[in-house]
């Protein structure tokens, strides 16, 4: 089994297919995609692929050390411009291949119009543990 | 087995060890062990009397572990007595355990998590998973506590204020996983006011009660939050509701008003609206000019202004809160509100898409952005 991080991005992802912003569809289109997400999750639990899952709020800063006695310093809240995560799902999986393909179902979630939203989704692998047999 | 019997005996058993001559610490250690003894042992052989089964139980670790202490570090003179017949703990321990656990030195994260384990008797494992983290980590965060709490005597109540505070954070966190936060810090409560007589604790009980009687009608069946006024208000819990404004009632009878009788009084009035129609605005606005009096919060006048909007039309709540700091949490999602009864759909639609962005919770988020899908919907058309 091999750990990958599904990342889904507010910006810096490539624009979707199907690119309308939520607040632009029915509350019906709003429906439809809560329940699909809501089910891919309950089907990954059954599966036994699913580990966690997180969403992030749209604020936040950079921020780093200054000094000895001094204050961190902050540079934020976010400019448009940067690439920023809006959430993300670790699922445990068999291989690369069933990594892409969930997150392929993922992506096919509906949106404006009922139709899929083909968003782009960063799929990223976690680092493995050492084999403990090496030879 | 009644677990729920079995952590109402805790604050007892606890306060007893404590009595016997335990430092808080230890005892607290020794009663979680007896407490994870008997989930294990008590299915299978239920004991006749399990106030009694937890004391000897708990004492035998307790000393179990006082005597491994005492020999590690060569201090024999130190090994405790054997259990001397201590008086039977009276609501007075339960009420400092209470006050200890919500000692003003721990921060609120400390209290909470300690007040559910010492005296809610809920193990670090269901803590832990009540508040999505790592046992390893809530495990942690209770030692700590404990460690903070090491130089402080367990023997006068503090300000009861700092109890119901970490009452009423339980009681917000609502629901996640297998234990209930909510019924618990009701469960709790409930046991404080048999413990100790005082209208602000009967306050929050009645406002936890009235608030938890709209449980079921809160959440639509996709988890989607939905505002009282669109509740389904048969499926308010009306004896939740009756005994909440009973209690209420009678704390307000003794006319010693604080903040916690004033939002329960609040709640109450949400209550008595057979319809929201019928909700008696003018009466919860003078509410609000009480909490405000009593409070001075800004989130409370933010609130007001909502109440102000109902009762005297859309404008005077935009004018109340024309007065209020932009930037107070949800101000945006108030102003949409308003925006919308005032018949301006488009400010509304795009106030609600503001407030989306900055909602403090996900559920917030989807309810603010489904707002704003609605009205753009009718805009469109």
């Amino acid at each position: 089994m091999a750990k990958y991080l599904l990342l889904k991005h507010y910006r810096g992802a490539p624009a979707a297919v199907n690119d309308v912003p939520m607040d632009q569809w029915t509350p019906e289109e709003i429906s439809a995609h809560m329940q699909y997400m809501n089910d891919f999750a309950a089907r990954l639990e059954k599966t036994g692929e699913y580990v966690d899952s997180q969403a992030l709020a749209p604020e936040g800063a950079w921020v780093r050390y200054d000094g000895e006695g001094r204050p961190p310093v902050t540079d934020g809240p976010f400019a448009e411009t940067k690439d920023l995560i809006a959430g993300w799902m670790v699922i445990d999986v068999d291989s690369y291949e069933r990594a892409v393909e969930l997150a392929g179902e993922l992506s096919a979630a509906p949106g404006a119009g009922g139709k899929p939203i083909h968003e782009w989704l960063e799929v990223r692998p976690f680092y493995g543990t050492a084999p403990t047999i090496t030879e | 087995m009644d677990e729920a019997l079995l952590r109402s005996l805790t604050p007892g058993v606890l306060a007893l060890l404590v009595r016997r001559g335990a430092d808080f610490a230890a005892a607290e250690d020794a009663v979680q062990e007896a407490l994870v003894e008997a989930l294990r042992v008590w299915p299978a052989d239920p004991p006749r009397d399990a106030k009694g089964w937890l004391v000897t139980v708990a004492w035998r670790k307790f000393l179990d572990q006082a005597r491994a202490d005492a020999a590690r570090r060569r201090r024999e003179d130190l090994v405790i007595q054997g259990p001397a017949p201590g008086p039977t703990p009276s609501s007075d321990d339960t009420l400092r355990l209470y006050f200890l656990c919500a000692h003003p030195s721990l921060t609120s994260s400390s209290a909470t998590a300690l007040t559910l384990r010492a005296v809610g008797g809920l193990t670090t494992r269901q803590i832990a998973r009540a508040y999505l983290v790592p046992e390893a980590t809530m495990a942690q965060r209770i030692s700590r506590a404990k460690r903070t709490l090491a130089g402080v005597r367990f023997d006068r109540p503090g300000d009861v204020g700092t109890v119901l505070r970490v009452l009423y954070l339980v009681f917000n966190e609502g629901y996640s996983g297998d234990v209930d936060l909510a019924a618990e810090a009701i469960r709790l409560t409930r046991q404080l006011a048999a413990a100790i007589d005082h209208p602000e604790v009967a306050g929050l009980l009645a406002l936890m009660l009235l608030h938890h009687a709209r449980r079921a009608a809160r959440t639509g069946p996709d988890g989607s939050l939905v505002p009282l006024a669109e509740q389904d208000r048969g499926r308010w819990d009306t004896e939740l509701i009756a005994e909440g404004v009973a209690i209420l009632q009678a704390a307000l009878a003794r006319d010693r008003l604080g903040e916690f009788q004033a939002q329960a009084a609040i709640a109450a009035l949400h209550a008595d609206a057979p319809r929201a129609e019928e909700t008696d605005w003018v009466q919860i606005v003078e509410w609000y000019d009480e909490l405000v009096r009593l409070t001075d919060s800004p989130v409370v006048r933010l609130n007001r202004a909502v109440a102000v909007g109902e009762a005297d039309g859309p404008r005077a709540g935009l004018a109340a809160l024309a007065a209020l700091d932009a930037a107070l949490p949800r101000h945006t999602a108030v102003a949409a509100y308003l925006h919308e009864r005032d018949g301006d759909l488009a400010a509304a639609a795009r106030l609600y898409a503001e407030a989306a962005q900055q909602a403090p919770s996900l559920t917030e988020r989807r309810h603010l952005t489904r707002q704003a899908a609605r009205l753009n919907a009718r805009l469109r058309r």
